[in-house]
């Protein structure tokens, strides 16, 4: 059919030299007005936009909490204790050198758990996202076991390991496995198709496909999954640890509310509910938000921070 | 039956005649009212170094030729031979958000099996090609539409393929960044032994960019017609000549789909 066409003669040769000069400075400045430039937050920003108006919500609430007992609202510290009696069982932790024991015993175990269930529900996931079989079999479970209560593990859990650590980390294990997992498979399915095919036109198919293209494609949704299993270990540690407890066990923060119920101690009782949030909330904004937002940022999904 | 990448030594490509060759190549998909044919009896050349547009309104098929040729899918009928893996740019950019402009091409570089030390400079090199000289470290979206597909390119360009396939890489661009774009083209085209296999409906961009432009009739794609263009490059898309043959080749273009509206 067609032949080759000889492409360059002196006279075009010429032209194209010039042509070619005049298109890079055109180039250069058309890229130069198209490129946009994405300037961050400056702190002041921050400070206002982000960092006040939590500050000022939890004054807030502690305001409306000693107005409730000064003005004698709720007269029976039996059932609210003011906030000055919070305070105080926080000091007397601290000086009894208990408080920062409560807050690791329970923290090393949710971690500890956590990166078992990070290790089991990213291989699962994969498989139930990648393999059609194994998604048919277990794809439906999965997602069920995630609407289950992991404090219904607990007695099963006690019965068959005791009172024991490996209980407990069954426990987190039923709770966090399934939203790692979860959060994979649907990380994995929102993958445009476009990638998959620029993917295999480069040659990646298979398993690298899987490494080059899938993995990161599917980060954001594996990482939503990750901060969801992070907050189902420390909810199912919480269940576990008020329920079971034996000395064996140490004082946990779960146990810490459970022996201020005990002891009809409604301070103790607070002390523990607010560790139990902080705890939650500095994991999730230490850990998971900056390593979400430096992935979305990264990709040109975090518009303004 | 199948796709044939033939694995071609080096050396031995001289010996090929064609850079693709579709002989034959039926495509039908199953659809609601039975098996639909879309593609029928396509046989197609494309010389190495040659520049081919193919041309065709909505339904024509050309993109699953595309897709059939890049080895994504498989005809149905008849068969597809090329020297090797062709390299394929969509009319998205296709760029992996997650890497930098660079290490998009050196994925590209990596899956073909380049040694590592050697990626980062041959990276630099087709950037440069591409003029984006400054470009390695960019995110995707710190890029314009024209620098993405061009950074495309560059990453096509990485798989060091005789073959490339375009898949209306320009037409979501706006008309001033696709006129520098064809120019680019045309330069990148020229300076390379490359062979294109370049689809759209853009008539006038058809004739500016190739040597033979192919007509597609419509469901089911067949080839209708073909044109040699013998305008000197570089050209530009408002050369009296260009406009010339766009009127030509528009009058079939239009009779073609006017068949459609008859039964």
């Amino acid at each position: 059919m067609a032949s080759t066409e000889p492409r360059t003669d002196a006279v075009v040769n010429d032209a194209a030299v010039k042509d070619r000069n005049d298109l890079a400075g055109l180039e250069a400045g058309l890229d130069a007005l198209e490129t946009v430039q994405s300037n961050r937050a400056s702190f002041r920003q921050t400070f206002t936009q982000k960092i006040l108006p939590p500050i000022v919500a939890v004054a807030l609430v502690l305001v409306v909490w000693q107005a409730l007992i000064t003005f004698k609202v709720v007269d029976d510290p039996t059932k609210l204790p003011s906030p000055g009696d919070v305070w105080g069982e926080v000091e007397d932790a601290w000086l009894q050198g208990t408080l920062l024991g409560y807050i690791w015993t329970s923290v090393s175990r949710g971690l500890l758990g956590f990166l078992l269930a990070l290790a089991i529900g990213t291989p699962l996931g994969l498989l139930v996202a990648r393999v059609r079989f194994v998604r048919a079999a277990i794809g439906p479970i999965l997602s069920g076991l995630q609407s289950l209560p992991s404090v219904a593990w607990v007695p099963p859990a006690v019965i068959w390991l005791g009172l024991n650590d490996s209980m407990m980390y069954a426990v987190i294990l039923l709770g966090a496995v399934p939203s790692i997992a979860n959060g994979l498979v649907s990380g994995v399915d929102q993958v445009p198709p476009l990638f998959l095919r620029a993917g295999r036109t480069l040659g990646a198919t298979g398993l690298r496909g899987t490494w080059h293209i899938v993995m990161p494609a599917a980060l954001p949704g594996y990482l939503a999954g990750l901060k969801q299993g992070w907050a189902f270990s420390w909810r199912s540690l919480m269940a576990a640890e008020i329920i079971a407890s034996s000395p064996e066990l140490g004082v946990g923060l779960g146990q810490l509310l459970e022996n201020g119920r005990n002891t009809s101690s409604m301070s103790m009782v607070f002390l523990a509910i607010l560790l139990i949030l902080i705890v939650g909330i500095a994991i999730d904004l230490l850990i998971f938000s900056p390593l979400e937002r430096s992935v979305l940022r990264s990709r040109g999904l975090l518009v303004k921070s | 039956m199948a796709t044939t990448f033939a694995k071609a030594a080096d050396g031995t490509q001289a010996t090929t005649e064609y850079a693709a060759r579709i002989e034959h190549v039926s495509k039908s998909f199953a659809g609601p009212a039975g098996q639909q044919l879309v593609l029928d009896d396509i046989t197609l050349d494309v010389a190495p170094g040659e520049f081919v547009t193919l041309l065709g309104a909505s339904g024509c098929g050309k993109s699953t030729l595309l897709n059939l040729v890049a080895g994504l899918d498989a005809p149905s009928a008849g068969s597809i031979t090329t020297g090797g893996r062709p390299a394929l740019m969509f009319q998205e950019h296709a760029l992996f958000p997650w890497l930098t402009a660079g290490k998009n091409i050196e994925l590209a570089l990596k899956l073909r099996g380049v040694p590592k030390n050697e990626r980062r400079g041959r990276a630099e090199e087709l950037l440069e090609l591409v003029r984006l000289k400054g470009a390695y470290g960019k995110r995707v979206h710190e890029l314009s539409g024209g620098m993405r597909q061009r950074v495309a390119l560059a990453r096509a360009l990485a798989q060091d393929s005789k073959l490339l396939l375009m898949d209306e890489p320009f037409a979501a661009l706006d008309a001033i960044t696709r006129d520098v774009l064809h120019d680019e083209l045309t330069r990148i085209w020229r300076e390379t032994n490359l062979s294109v296999l370049f689809v759209t409906h853009n008539v006038r961009e058809a004739v500016r960019l190739a040597q033979r432009v192919v007509l597609l009739s419509s469901r089911p794609g067949r080839v209708a017609r073909e044109w040699r263009v013998d305008i000197p490059q570089p050209r530009r898309i408002e050369d009296s000549a260009v406009a010339e043959l766009s009127v030509e080749i528009t009058e079939e273009l239009r009779g073609e789909i006017r068949r459609h509206g008859q039964h």
